[in-house]
């Protein structure tokens, strides 16, 4: 069982960030909306405020590596520039998408949002965390502050959606492939 | 202002060369790095303007989440191309 060097950073930026911070999104979301909740009963304890502010700040950075290792690791593999008269792009994922008609809409509609909306995953997030982290239990008396903090988180889950559903397209239709082989374990 | 900045580059020439911070990534380098210190600017100066205020919280709300909601919608291509 084999794996290249670039597909494993792929599978870091899309499974180990991506994914993982999608998951941790609909945590996110049921605990703004029930913990600073006007009419909770119960009162928050200290304890639970600081968990949800690390979680936050987490998620911050999940947000921040998925996008960084996506813009300056995987990208340029994406978009680097085929020869003259290269006849198999398999190395060149942006250029063997554009080849063809039926998938040149992955890379013009796909790709092209990806790049752009996927920024919003963490500053959107960012954000959140820092109301939280700055208001803490109190948001519970700040209603209109705790919506605009569940609308950006939801945004923030919603941009990281569609990033991540094109990702995982891209990657079946022109994968990054390449570097070196890493080994990862013999088969039966 | 990240889809501002990108439909700025799609159009001039002169501007996607401007926005090529690290040349392997090429224009979304510099797109995505200005777009955040556009916003991390923004930040500062209303944490400095509005600290110790009492802002109008429903207006600021729905103008971020006009601003959003025109982000999402500015970076997706077939409405980005028909500027």
């Amino acid at each position: 069982m084999e794996i290249t060097e670039r597909s494993l950073w792929t599978l870091i930026h899309g499974m180990g960030f991506g994914a993982l911070y999608l998951l941790a999104c609909s945590g996110a979301l049921v605990e703004l909306y029930r913990r600073y909740s006007p009419g909770a009963a119960n009162p928050i304890a200290p304890g639970d405020d600081n968990f949800l502010k690390v979680y936050l700040v987490a998620m911050s950075v999940l947000a921040w590596l998925t996008v960084l290792t996506g813009a300056y690791i995987i990208y340029p593999w994406y978009r680097a520039a085929a020869p003259a008269g290269a006849v198999n792009l398999a190395a060149f994922p942006q250029r063997l998408l554009l080849s063809n008609s039926a998938t040149c809409g992955w890379h013009s509609i796909g790709m092209e949002w990806k790049e752009h909306i996927a920024w919003l995953v963490p500053i959107s997030i960012t954000m959140a965390a820092a109301v939280v982290i700055r208001y803490g239990r109190d948001l519970r008396n700040h209603p209109q502050l705790r919506a605009a903090v569940l609308c950006f988180t939801l945004v923030s889950f919603l941009a990281a959606g569609i990033a991540g559903f094109f990702g995982a397209m891209l990657v079946k239709k022109a994968p990054v492939e390449g570097g070196r082989t890493i080994h990862l374990m013999d088969g039966e | 202002m990240l889809a501002f900045f990108s439909i700025a580059a799609d159009k001039s020439a002169f501007l996607k060369s401007l926005f090529v911070i690290y040349k392997p990534t090429g224009p979304l380098s510099g797109v995505t790095t200005s777009s955040i210190l556009v916003w991390l600017i923004a930040w500062g100066i209303l944490e400095w303007r509005w600290r110790n205020r009492t802002v109008a919280q429903a207006r600021i709300n729905a103008v971020a989440l006009v601003l959003l909601g025109l982000s999402l919608l500015l970076t997706f291509p077939p409405v980005a191309e028909l500027f």
